[in-house]
């Protein structure tokens, strides 16, 4: 499998020169420069051993699963069950019937919000989020509202972008039936409390969401631990491929919801008369799967495994620690979301030059940032704010890509500001 | 493809003092313009006198590019017909869009200067807003988005 690449030992650093060599698309250039790639809260990239992955199951063992008898369908089946392993025990679910497969972290959502949402929802019940939400955590809450006339509440957040526990816990009623929060915030990079949130909802009986897409990638997550109801995640911002993701369920919830798409794989019977439902967590999982994305995305823990998630984290902090150091020297620049505990990342504005400007002449330096609202308007809105600019970092980085950041900001200022 | 293609000296000028920077409170026409993709949000006034356009302004927020443009499409309407300041959309939305249709830059005074913008598929949209939010205020609808 992967190398570990350690120095010596499992607390040594990450060797990152070597990590970067399993990276193919690091060694590409844009517009005749390196890359440096600082967009990985958007998507991360692959290392070889997840795009080997997938090409060997499709060189060497495609057909489709839990179907056939012939060597093939068994050979992908057992490797579409063994990512389902591999992810329960990355997460420490109790059992694969929990680890349900879809597109990503925005399908779970809404795998949740109309199938565990649509039927217990009514006229009066609450759905608790707050102001640090993306789109995908907000927008399927809205159309179930509109669906079932539950209201949605917002637990504010303060000016260092972190949710407001007390708000948060002074919204909880006996009309909360649901609550969805990020476990980290995309466009600030917020790592939110949140045991301290399950624990308030849990007492008072109300399931807890948690949209886990930014922190899987970055941090050891145990959803027992944790002690959620449901965690959703995509394979893309890990390592892993696009169009694959997983929702976790804690199974006695699962089980009571009933199946969100019909189609094969989803039935163990059909008649025109009844049709009879798959077990768990086939119920949620109609028609073919994403047999190679969940294949790849099993490469991809793998990979993460050999690393090591604390060592993994402890280099990320280290290059946040390092862009927080340096952005600070850029005059003008104005950091957005302070938040003491946060994931790699930096949103920020510059005076007088606009995110969508910065975007452009960052990527004639080679470096690739977002810009734009990170599909989190509410909190551009709560800043004041059309849009930023924001730096993520993932553990192939290095400190001397954060210095052709800094050295690409200082152009802009002195190219519009 | 050249970064000052694009931030040419004319745009950045226009973007670091826009023109016709202003509210008309009297205006005969106004549309808003929004491009959800960069959050870009622009108003476009205009004072009508007979079928030509005798005052036009533009406030709101945007990156250079949209905000330049706002400014020299303000110089280069105000005191056309509205026919004229018609063709000259279409014009401009070559000059955005077509690489394979000659557009006669000399006809267009400074607007030539957003030239570059074809070149950065991404930004067109940029340029390109406050062309759609003057003809949605010519038209008489009051919002215009460029998705």
């Amino acid at each position: 499998m992967n190398a570990v690449h350690a120095v010596a030992g499992s607390s040594a650093a990450l060797d990152v020169a070597t990590i970067r060599r399993d990276f193919p698309v690091l060694e590409r250039t844009v517009r005749g420069l390196p890359l440096s790639y600082l967009d990985n809260a958007a998507s991360s990239q692959r290392p070889r051993a997840v795009i080997d992955a997938m090409s060997r199951y499709y060189e060497t063992s495609h057909a489709n699963v839990h179907r056939g008898v012939h060597t093939l369908s068994q050979e992908a089946t057992d490797l579409f069950e063994g990512a389902r392993e591999k992810v329960r025990r990355f997460i420490n679910a109790k059992s694969t019937q929990e680890i349900i497969f879809v597109r990503g972290t925005t399908e779970a959502i809404n795998l949740v919000a109309q199938s565990y949402g649509r039927p217990t929802l009514g006229p009066g019940d609450e759905i608790l989020i707050s102001w640090l939400e993306h789109h995908a955590n907000i927008v399927p809450w809205q159309m179930l509202c509109q669906q079932t006339g539950a209201t949605l509440q917002v637990a504010p957040i303060t000016r260092s972008g972190e949710v407001d526990f007390d708000a948060f816990a002074a919204l909880l009623s006996p009309r909360t039936k649901l609550v969805a929060l990020a476990h980290v915030s995309n466009a600030l990079g917020t790592i939110i409390p949140v045991s301290r949130f399950i624990a308030a909802a849990r007492t008072r009986g109300v399931p807890v969401l948690l949209d886990g897409a930014q922190a899987v990638p970055h941090m050891t997550v145990d959803v027992q631990a944790l002690n959620c109801d449901f965690y959703a995640f995509s394979g893309h911002k890990m390592c892993g491929p696009t169009g694959i993701g997983v929702l976790y369920g804690r199974e006695s919830l699962l089980s009571a919801m009933p199946p969100w798409q019909g189609g094969g794989d989803m039935i163990l019977a059909v008649s025109f008369e009844k049709t009879v439902y798959n077990g768990l967590p086939y119920k949620f999982e109609a028609g073919t799967p994403d047999i190679a994305g969940a294949i790849g995305l099993g490469a991809a823990i793998d990979y993460l495994e050999a690393l090591g998630m604390e060592r993994i984290a402890a280099a990320e902090h280290a290059l946040l620690d390092y862009a927080n150091e340096r952005l600070a020297t850029v005059p003008g620049l104005r950091f957005v979301g302070t938040a003491p505990d946060k994931a790699a990342v930096v949103s920020f504005t510059l005076d007088r030059v606009h995110p969508h400007d910065l975007g452009t002449i960052l990527d004639h330096e080679g470096v690739a940032i977002r810009t734009g609202h990170h599909c989190a308007m509410p909190v551009m809105e709560f800043f004041g704010l059309p849009a930023t600019a924001r730096a993520s970092f993932a553990f192939y980085n290095t400190p001397a890509e954060i210095e052709r950041l800094v050295a690409a900001l200082l152009t802009a200022r002195e190219m519009l500001g | 493809m050249d970064l000052k293609d694009l931030y040419r000296d004319v745009i950045v000028d226009h973007n670091r003092h826009p023109r016709n920077f202003r509210e008309i409170p009297d205006a005969d026409r106004r549309a808003d313009g929004f491009n959800p993709l960069c959050g870009d949000k622009l108003t476009v006034f205009v004072k009508l006198d007979g079928g030509r356009i005798s005052d036009v302004a533009f406030n709101g927020s945007g990156c250079a590019i949209s905000i330049a443009s706002a400014s020299l499409l303000t110089e280069s309407v105000k005191g056309r017909t509205i026919a004229e300041a018609e063709g000259l959309f279409s014009q401009m939305h070559q000059l955005l869009t077509r690489d394979d249709v000659e557009v006669d830059v000399s006809s267009l005074g400074k607007l030539g200067a957003l030239s570059g913008v074809r070149e950065f598929p991404a930004r067109v949209k940029c340029a390109s807003l406050c062309w759609h939010t003057l003809d949605a205020a010519l038209h008489q609808q009051q919002q215009v988005s460029t998705e």
